[in-house]
């Protein structure tokens, strides 16, 4: 990969990422990550799970649940299909690295810069999550993610920790609608 | 209306799309004798009965995976729901 010149925007236009403190909550957008997608070829399923499994330290997860590990986040998005998550700083060409430990079982595609991703903190985030979103946020554990509609986006969900911590994963594009919506419903309930 | 979705459990059907009857599975054989015929009723003919009818849902704001639903049409009451590929597979319309 070549040097980068320019000096990239977070997702809201700023030079840094914006972090809003509301209450007991905390707003965080997290701009240093990469983001590539998976999705399994034909009857590869156990090929692939052979390559990412030292990568991962342990199985692909299941439908509707994330494994963390210290520098790979895995995000079950739908039938044969998930999201790896690094930090951009240590993993620039992340979908490169991807594909040549996965070969040809399964397909990568970039993701990075097409979602805006905020991290959200408090006490208790339930009277929050209640009100963005159709999911029953009290019966999330650790782990739990994901994908349902945020006033008209479709935006991946994942419990990091129950009740305190969620991230969000919405459309870039729309982060600044997004960001409008995360923001009034804090203030609504903080 | 709430789906209960096969993998991921009760979901609003305002994250489905409709996306049709599930007879749409059961494509004709194109090099068969009878293909012109059959094409014809597939593409135009369904039935619009009153009461259990199995149909392609969506989940478009969701995992975006493919379910036949069992609905009656005269109450709504969804009575099985499962994965459109499973289903397939049953068919023999696995490729």
């Amino acid at each position: 990969m070549s040097d980068q010149i320019l000096t990239p925007l977070a997702a809201l236009g700023d030079h840094s990422p914006r972090i809003e403190k509301i209450g007991s909550l905390t707003i965080e957008e997290n701009p240093d990550l990469a983001i590539t997608s998976i999705a399994v070829r034909h009857r590869r399923d156990k090929d692939l799970q052979t390559f990412l499994m030292p990568a991962l330290g342990g199985e692909l997860p299941s439908p509707g649940r994330s494994v963390f590990t210290s520098d790979v986040s895995t995000i079950w998005t739908g039938v044969g299909q998930w999201f790896l998550i690094a930090s951009y700083a240590a993993h620039p060409d992340f979908a490169r690295e991807i594909k040549s430990l996965i070969k040809d079982t399964a397909s990568v595609t970039e993701q990075t810069d097409g979602w805006v991703v905020f991290d959200i903190i408090g006490n208790n985030l339930i009277p929050l999550m209640e009100r963005l979103c159709n999911l029953n946020g009290k019966a999330m554990m650790a782990g739990d993610t994901t994908r349902c509609l945020i006033e008209h986006l479709g935006c991946l969900i994942i419990c990091r920790e129950s009740f305190r911590k969620f991230t969000i994963l919405g459309p870039r594009s729309s982060a600044a609608s997004l960001y409008h919506s995360l923001v009034k419903v804090a203030h609504n309930v903080a | 209306m709430i789906i209960n979705h096969p993998l991921l459990g009760p979901r609003d059907a305002q994250e489905f799309v409709y996306l049709g009857d599930a007879s749409l599975i059961d494509r004709p054989d194109a090099s068969g004798e009878t293909a012109l015929d059959d094409f014809h009723d597939y593409l135009y003919l369904r039935d619009n009965p009153a009461g259990s009818h199995k149909e392609l849902w969506f989940h478009e704001q969701g995992d975006r995976s493919w379910l036949v639903v069992t609905r009656d049409t005269r109450t709504h009451e969804i009575t099985h729901v499962e994965l459109a590929f499973e289903y397939a597979k049953r068919r023999g319309r696995d490729k």
